[in-house]
C-alpha cells in the first residue's frame, strides 16, 4: 500500500533496531514515554519491543482520550439521554466505557437511549438536521486533533441556525497533561517513575506544533521527539531520543516532519481560538484535577453548549475499587501490575477504560501482547 | 410458503406497490405474493407440490443441516444483495462439513411498508443464487411484522446435505504440525458493505466475495479426504475463526503476516477506518486444515477452482496450552491475533 508500507518495512526495522542496539549504552536504562494511544498501539501490533534491547523500555503514557475521561463525564452523557431525551451523538470507542452503577452508553442503547454512532462531527450535525423536532447533542472528546472539526461544526451549526444542535465539550490538551506528569510527586521527587524521555504527539502536533514542547523540554530537562504512528517512527525516534540522551541534551526534535511543523496549523488554531476558551481546571482520569488542561465553549457560542442548554448534575463517581487505571496513565504501573487485568476485567468485561479503547495500555496488553506474562487462570 | 395454486385477477404490483399485514395473513394476499414472487424465482418441482413441507427420498450416509439467520444492512451492496448472501451463506456452512448440499430451506421476516419491487429483486437474486448453486429452495415460510419491528427484510436459510463416505470434517481434528490454508483475500465483504453503509459512505472499487464454495470443496475432499477442519471465516474474521479452531481443539496458531492475503484496496480502507482485515468478515472464503503432506497436494486443487485461485498457506498449528493464536508480523516482531471483542469500531485518533 503506497505511503504505509514504506514506513513498516522489515529490512529498515533490522536496520534500525541494529543502531539503536549500537547507541544504547548498556550501563545505563532508557525509559521513554510514548504519550499517545497511537504509539502504544503501533508498539504492540508490530511487536516493537522485540526488537528493543532489555535496557529500552516504553512507558505507557495517557494519550488516549477515551481512558483519561472520568466516569463522571460518562454518567453526565448518560444523564442527557436519560433525563433530557436527546439523541447523543458520540464515536464508537466510548459506548463501552464502564459509568456509575454498571452502566455504559452501549447498555443505554439497548433499553432504549437513543445513542448513536457516528464517526464523524458532520454525520452528527445530519441527524440535527434530520430530527428538527428533537434535541441532538455530540460528545465531543479528543485532543487537539479533533478539536478543529468540533469547532467546524458549531461555527456551522451557528450559520445554519441549527436550533436542536448542541456539543458537549470534553477537549483536552496534551502539553498541560505531559507537564502535570513531569511534576508529579512520582517523577520529580520520589522518583519511583523514571521516565528519561518522550515520544511526542503525531497528529496533535499537526495542529498545534512542536512548538509548545519546547518549554518543558527546557525547565524538565527531557528530551522530546514527535514521532509518527507508523512503527519505523517510533523506532526512529527510539534512535533519536537514546542520541539525545548519551549527549546530555534535551530539545524537541521532529521526527514526524512529513506531517508537523514548528508552528502547526495556524488556520486550525485561529478556528479552535475563536470558538473554545480553557477551562481553569478539568478531571482527568489518573492525573486528577489539572489546571488549564482542557476546553470549554465560548459565550459567543454558548446557546450550542450542552452544558449550558442543559440541567447536567455533575457526578463524583469514583472508578472500581481495585482498578489500576489512574497510575497506569501515570506511567506508574504496569497493566500486569493491575489485579483485574486479565480476571476481571477483559475486552469483553471492561472494568477501566485502558481496557476499552484499542488504544488503552490494558487492551493493548491483553490483545497483542499477554502471552509474554501467561495470564493466572481465575477460579 | 405453502403454495395454492390460483389465478388472481390483477397481477401483483412489484413495480409500486408495498408488503402490507395481509401479505402474512395466510389470505389471498399472501397465496398471490407466494405465486407471483416466490414461486416465480425458485420454480421447482418440489416447491410447486404447494405443501407445507417438502418430502424427497434420503440416501444412505450422514446427513449435515445447517441454519442461518440474515439481517444485514444494507440490503444491497457491491457484489451481491441479501438474497443471495442467504443462499451462499448456508451452502457454505453446510458444505464446511465436506458435505454435498441438497435442499434449501428460506424463511422470511417482511417489515409493514417494505417495496415490492426490493423483494423481487432479492427473491430473483436468491433463486438465480441457488439455480447456480443447483441446490433448489424446496420449502420456506412468510410473516409480516409490523412497521418499525424490523429492518425491510430478514432471511433465515437451512440447508441439508450429505458428506460423502470417509469424510470426517470438524473444528476440533486440527493438529500441531497442520498447516493452515486460506482459499484467497480476505475482508472484501466487510469492506464492501462498509462502503456502502449510509453514514460511511466512500468510494472502492471493492466487491463483496459472496459466493458459494460448496464445488471448490467438493473437490478438496475428492483429492484429499482426510482434510482436518473446513470453516469459513464470516462474522468476526479469519482471526475470530482461528481462535474458535484453536480452542476446539486444543492447540496455538502461529501465522505469518506476509503470506495472508490482503488486496491494496481492502487493507487501505481498513487503514482509512481504524480496522484489522484480520477482523473482517468474508463470505466467499474458506479456511483449510490438513497435514503438511496432504497441503502440498491440496493447494494445486484449490487453486484450480475459480473461488479458490489465490490459496495460500499462511501458518501452521502448534502446541500451545493457551490456545493463542499468534502471528509473526511484517515488521518481524510477534504479537498475539486475539478474539475479536465487541464489534470492531473506528478509532478517534
Amino acid at each position: 500500500m503506497k505511503y504505509v508500507d514504506e514506513f513498516r518495512q522489515h529490512k529498515l526495522a533490522k536496520q534500525l533496531a541494529t543502531a539503536i542496539r549500537q547507541e544504547a549504552n548498556p550501563n545505563r536504562q532508557y525509559h521513554l514515554m510514548e504519550f499517545c494511544g497511537g504509539h502504544t498501539h503501533a508498539i504492540f501490533r508490530y511487536g516493537v519491543q522485540d526488537l528493543m534491547p532489555d535496557n529500552v523500555k516504553f512507558v505507557h503514557g495517557p494519550g488516549c482520550p477515551v481512558c483519561v475521561l472520568p466516569i463522571g463525564r460518562i454518567d453526565e452523557a448518560i444523564h442527557l439521554v436519560e433525563a433530557h431525551d436527546v439523541i447523543l451523538c458520540t464515536y464508537g470507542d466510548l459506548l463501552r466505557v464502564p459509568a456509575s452503577s454498571r452502566k455504559s452508553l452501549i447498555k443505554v442503547k439497548a433499553v432504549g437511549g437513543d445513542v448513536r454512532m457516528v464517526y464523524s462531527t458532520q454525520d452528527a450535525l445530519k441527524i440535527a438536521r434530520e430530527n428538527p423536532d428533537r434535541e441532538v447533542v455530540f460528545f465531543a472528546i479528543g485532543f487537539e486533533t479533533t478539536t478543529p472539526p468540533s469547532a467546524v461544526a458549531l461555527q456551522q451549526a451557528k450559520a445554519e441556525d441549527l436550533k436542536n444542535f448542541s456539543v458537549f465539550c470534553n477537549h483536552v490538551l496534551t502539553p498541560a497533561a505531559i507537564q502535570n506528569i513531569l511534576e508529579s510527586p512520582e517523577v520529580r521527587e520520589l522518583g519511583s517513575v523514571s521516565i528519561h524521555g518522550f515520544f511526542g504527539p503525531s497528529h496533535v502536533s499537526s495542529i498545534i506544533g512542536s512548538r509548545p514542547y519546547e518549554f518543558f523540554a527546557e525547565e524538565f530537562q527531557r528530551p522530546v521527539v514527535i514521532a509518527g504512528f507508523e512503527p519505523l517512527d517510533v523506532m526512529q525516534s527510539t534512535l533519536m531520543l537514546i542520541r539525545q540522551l548519551n549527549e546530555g541534551r534535551y530539545e524537541v526534535e521532529n521526527e514526524y516532519t512529513r506531517v508537523v511543523s514548528r508552528d502547526g496549523n495556524r488556520k486550525a488554531q485561529q478556528l479552535v481560538a475563536e470558538i473554545f476558551e480553557l477551562r481553569r481546571s478539568f478531571e482527568w482520569r489518573g492525573l486528577g484535577l489539572v489546571p488549564y488542561s482542557a476546553l470549554k465553549i465560548k459565550k459567543a457560542y454558548e446557546a450550542l453548549d450542552a452544558e449550558k442548554r442543559f440541567t447536567i448534575p455533575v457526578s463524583q463517581a469514583e472508578d472500581v475499587k481495585g482498578c489500576e487505571c489512574p497510575a497506569i496513565l501515570r506511567g506508574a504501573k504496569r497493566p500486569t501490575d493491575c489485579k483485574l487485568f486479565g480476571t476481571v476485567c477483559t475486552p469483553e468485561n471492561p472494568m477501566g477504560s485502558c481496557m476499552v479503547s484499542s488504544e488503552g495500555a490494558c487492551a493493548a496488553y491483553w490483545s497483542y501482547g499477554r502471552f509474554r506474562q501467561p495470564v493466572q487462570q481465575s477460579a | 410458503m405453502s403454495a395454492v395454486v390460483k389465478r388472481f385477477p390483477l397481477r401483483l404490483d412489484t413495480k409500486g406497490a408495498r408488503v402490507d399485514m395481509t401479505h402474512g395473513s395466510g389470505g389471498r394476499a399472501m397465496a398471490q405474493l407466494i405465486e407471483e414472487l416466490f414461486l416465480k424465482h425458485f420454480d421447482n418441482e418440489l416447491l410447486r407440490q404447494g405443501n407445507d413441507q417438502a418430502a424427497f427420498d434420503v440416501s444412505a450416509g450422514r446427513m449435515v443441516m445447517s441454519v442461518d439467520g440474515h439481517v444485514i444492512s444494507p440490503l444491497f451492496f457491491p457484489g451481491g444483495d441479501i438474497g443471495s448472501l442467504a443462499v451462499h451463506g448456508t451452502l457454505n456452512d453446510v458444505a464446511m462439513s465436506g458435505a454435498r448440499p441438497l435442499y434449501l430451506s428460506a424463511g422470511f421476516i417482511l417489515e409493514e411498508g417494505f417495496p415490492l419491487a426490493d423483494l423481487d429483486r432479492i427473491v430473483a437474486s436468491m433463486g438465480r443464487a441457488a439455480s447456480e448453486a443447483g441446490v433448489p429452495v424446496v420449502t420456506g415460510d412468510t410473516k409480516v411484522v409490523e412497521k418499525g419491528k424490523g429492518d425491510g427484510v430478514f432471511i433465515t436459510t437451512t440447508g441439508i446435505g450429505v458428506v460423502p463416505g470417509g469424510v470426517n470434517i470438524s473444528g476440533d481434528r486440527a493438529k500441531p504440525g497442520d498447516k493452515i490454508i486460506v482459499s484467497g483475500s480476505i475482508g472484501d465483504h466487510g469492506v464492501a458493505i462498509m462502503s456502502s453503509r449510509e453514514n460511511l459512505e466512500f468510494e472502492t472499487t471493492i466487491e463483496s466475495d459472496s459466493a458459494a464454495l460448496h464445488k471448490l470443496v467438493e473437490k478438496m475432499v475428492a483429492a484429499v479426504p482426510d482434510i482436518h477442519c473446513l470453516r469459513d471465516p464470516t462474522r468476526g474474521g479469519l482471526a475470530t475463526t482461528l481462535n474458535e479452531l484453536a480452542m476446539q481443539s486444543s492447540v496455538g496458531m502461529r501465522l505469518i503476516e506476509s503470506d495472508i492475503p490482503v488486496k491494496a484496496a481492502v487493507s487501505s480502507a481498513c487503514e482509512l477506518l481504524g480496522l484489522d482485515p484480520l477482523y473482517v468478515a468474508n463470505e466467499g472464503k474458506l479456511i483449510c486444515i490438513c497435514s503438511a503432506q496432504d497441503a502440498e497436494r491440496l493447494l494445486p486443487v484449490m487453486q484450480a477452482d475459480p473461488f479458490g485461485a489465490e490459496s495460500k498457506i499462511i501458518g501452521e498449528v502448534v502446541e500451545d496450552e493457551h490456545h493463542f493464536v499468534q502471528m509473526e508480523t511484517l515488521f518481524g516482531g510477534s504479537r498475539v491475533v486475539d478474539w475479536l471483542s465487541g464489534e470492531q469500531l473506528p478509532r478517534i485518533c
